[in-house]
């Protein structure tokens, strides 16, 4: 890994680390806004990891950029960091202002479609999106719309729309957003990107989100087996649970690999493939490791007292957003089912 | 937790320009082989092929040039593995001596061996077969009971190797054996690497052993009273096991440790066609996706070997997950088709179908055992 990965990633965790210990997560998920928190994000510039450049980002790589949702991860950060990272990536390519603060990105569901009409000199903004991050409290939206001359970026701030509220199995804000917005024409922007790009960079982060949660649900499974004693001796000189955390340690690597893949995928070109196969192998390996991470606490695991939830319900939630395992495994069936068994080898050999 | 992360491949723009050569030969050499011997994967034995891919100079590819190699590196070295592999080429007279054998007496071996026996192995004409597992010591590798002692001029053997695959076409056989008497304090100490020379040497018998589809790969190997000369010592003696245990990077990550059912995917493409039911494409779609992340680890440790690294538990992950996916697919691909597999039949699916279930159990036990890698990777977690 190069450098600067280490540092932003390490930047990350330094700040994470101040703000996020279990009782911060406990606060959150009783519906508690981290203010403090959310502002040492902001400070370290996290926030504008994948802008480009050009855009008053500081153009590093988007696989480096996207290495911060992987602390995040390891960390539950309770926070719209990986929303507000690709929020930010969807205005700056459309040439767009970035506001401060919390943000967006709409729509996330691959049936939900959000329209574009002029307005006079301003645009007016309609529809409604299912399962948006945060859409309750953030200080703006990305919308991605149909237009009448094709998609455009709309930046929507507060206001410009209703919510029905829901979340996902950790508690993370995932509400139903009915846009009826007037935005003037300079937040309103033509773009190539289309939904089916929104969904493929929402996997990829959600990929980093899922092996950071693994990385850190590992180390502190090991370390329960190390301290637990059962029978004269601890559990983790059994056997059988050294099995199990073997088991777990290789999954956490393969989906470590497998976000890697979908990371770099997003600067260049976006590629289905990678990042489908990559959504699809870390939430296979989401689901073992959350599970043998449970078998091996016991009942204290089960407690919401022991900090384990805050990252098992997050990998639970996260392998299913942005494209679970059957709809990725379905699409990239279909693609290769298609291009026929003699290009299925040849075609893999493309992957980094 | 050094062994979570699997850092990318180094960029190889030569190794990529290598895969055309490498295709275009392999299509022309493998015209007219049925799926049936294709899926004998790197079992398949072909003498003419290896002598014609040595000729090509991707055997030793990595290997100086002074002993036949050519100076290549480790990513360019997989090309040419991945591809052999995935086109279902006989690899098997070469396989182990270029993968490890070679590997092992570049690195410790004298000179005069380099000099005798790297070239014949990078030419393709040289054989090697694995010394390692006894009757009574298989995953439990330090209990060897063979045993070498020193005598005028060299040493003599006696005692018996087993599940020696290859030995009866090997040239040679990289000999693990003791060579002190058994250490209760260091399990360890006192055994030693051999060069045996499978041709020449007397008091030594190999049996057959037929693996249960009626296939013979493996044997007994029988040393009786077996006269090594001086010069059969490969490295140090006494350094037995730090010597074996080297080797074992090179033997666990390389992509026949997921590719040996590769055929059997293909041979089911065939028969789902290009529009397979919903169930058949999202199996189709999540074997690519073990397929793409799984060669993306082994390709992140042969960069890692590139650098001179021992990555053994990165190895063990990547050996681990890889022969469970092979182990997989035939199950998956009786799912997906109603049939009966069988050997006697000229539907390539159905005979490659019987192949890959038949050899299946095989591929978690050869080369070290899943329980035994596992063993491995909780050690590297500081379990153990």
């Amino acid at each position: 890994m190069p450098e600067e990965t280490d540092m932003l990633r390490e930047t990350a965790t330094r700040v994470f680390a101040d703000h996020f210990a279990p009782r911060d997560l406990a606060a959150a998920e009783a519906g508690n806004w981290p203010e403090a928190a959310w502002a040492a994000v902001e400070d370290a510039g996290l926030t504008r990891a994948l802008v480009p450049e050009e855009a008053g980002g500081y153009g590093v790589d988007p696989a480096e950029a996207l290495s911060i949702l992987r602390a995040a991860g390891g960390a539950a950060v309770p926070l719209p960091l990986a929303e507000t990272m690709m929020a930010s990536w969807l205005l700056a390519q459309a040439g767009l202002a970035i506001p401060d603060g919390t943000l967006s990105i709409a729509p996330v569901l691959p049936g939900d479609s959000l329209t574009a009409t002029r307005n006079g000199d301003a645009w007016r903004i309609t529809g409604t999106a299912g399962r948006i991050p945060w859409g309750r409290s953030v200080g703006a939206i990305a919308v991605l719309a149909e237009g009448p001359d094709g998609m455009v970026v709309a930046s929507v701030p507060a206001g410009g729309w209703t919510v029905t509220t829901s979340a996902n199995l950790a508690r993370e804000p995932r509400d139903t957003v009915t846009f009826d917005a007037i935005v003037p024409r300079n937040a309103v922007g033509a773009t190539l990107v289309d939904a089916a790009q929104l969904r493929r960079l929402g996997a990829a982060a959600r990929c980093q989100q899922i092996s950071g949660a693994m990385d850190h649900i590992l180390a502190l499974t090991v370390q329960y087996a190390l301290d637990r004693k059962q029978f004269g001796k601890p559990i983790g000189k059994f056997q059988a649970v050294q099995q199990n955390l073997a088991i777990m340690a290789s999954q956490t690597a393969a989906a470590s690999a497998a976000a890697d893949l979908a990371a770099e995928a997003v600067g260049q070109g976006m590629g289905v493939t990678a990042i489908g196969a990559a959504k699809l192998r870390c939430g296979e390996a989401a689901g073992t490791v959350a599970s043998l991470s449970h078998a091996i606490h016991g009942a204290i695991g089960f407690t919401y007292e022991h900090s384990l939830h805050y990252f098992t319900k997050r990998l639970w939630s996260w392998r299913d957003e942005f494209g679970g395992e059957a709809e990725w495994a379905l699409l990239l069936g279909r693609m290769v089912a298609e291009r026929g068994p003699e290009r299925f080898w040849a075609d893999m050999t493309t992957h980094q | 937790m050094n062994a979570i992360n699997f850092p990318k491949p180094p960029p190889c723009p030569e190794a990529e320009a290598l895969r055309a050569e490498v295709r275009e030969f392999l299509r022309v050499e493998l015209a007219g082989r049925d799926a049936r011997s294709k899926a004998e994967s790197w079992s398949g034995h072909d003498a003419e092929f290896s002598r014609k891919l040595g000729a090509k100079g991707w055997i030793g590819m990595t290997w100086p040039k002074k002993y036949g190699g050519h100076g290549r590196n480790a990513l360019e070295r997989y090309v040419v593995m991945e591809e052999t592999l995935a086109a279902g080429a006989p690899v098997s007279l070469h396989w182990v001596a270029d993968r490890q054998s070679g590997v092992q007496i570049l690195k410790i071996g004298t000179e005069e061996q380099k000099q005798k026996i790297l070239p014949k192995i990078a030419a393709g004409e040289c054989c090697f077969c694995i010394g390692m597992s006894e009757p009574d010591s298989g995953s439990d590798l330090a209990s060897t009971r063979t045993k070498a002692t020193k005598v005028q001029g060299g040493w003599v053997v006696n005692g018996t190797k087993l599940w020696t695959s290859s030995a009866h076409l090997a040239d040679y056989m990289i000999l693990f054996c003791r060579t002190g008497s058994v250490d209760s304090t260091d399990r360890h100490a006192g055994t030693t690497q051999f060069l045996v020379d499978m041709k020449t040497t007397s008091g030594m018998q190999i049996r057959p052993i037929h693996a249960l589809s009626g296939a013979h790969h493996f044997n007994e190997v029988v040393f009786t009273d077996a006269f090594l000369p001086e010069d059969a010592l490969l490295g140090t003696e006494g350094a037995g096991w730090k010597q074996v245990t080297g080797e074992l990077a090179f033997e666990r990550s390389g992509p026949e440790r997921f590719l040996s059912s590769f055929g059997l995917v293909v041979e089911l493409m065939r028969v789902l066609g290009r529009d397979p039911a919903e169930r058949a494409a999202i199996a189709l779609g999540r074997l690519q996706a073990h397929f793409i992340t799984l060669r993306r680890m082994s390709r992140s440790i042969s960069g890692m070997l590139q650098q001179g690294l021992e990555p053994a538990n990165h190895a063990a992950m990547v050996k681990d997950l890889g022969t469970s996916l092979e182990q997989e697919i035939p199950e998956i691909a009786r799912t997906l088709i109603a049939s009966e597999p069988t050997a006697e039949t000229t539907e390539d699916f159905l005979a490659v179908l019987a192949h890959s279930m038949l050899h299946a159990p095989s591929f978690s036990l050869r080369g070290g055992t899943r329980e035994i890698l596992r063993g491995m990777i909780a050690r590297g977690l500081g379990l153990r």
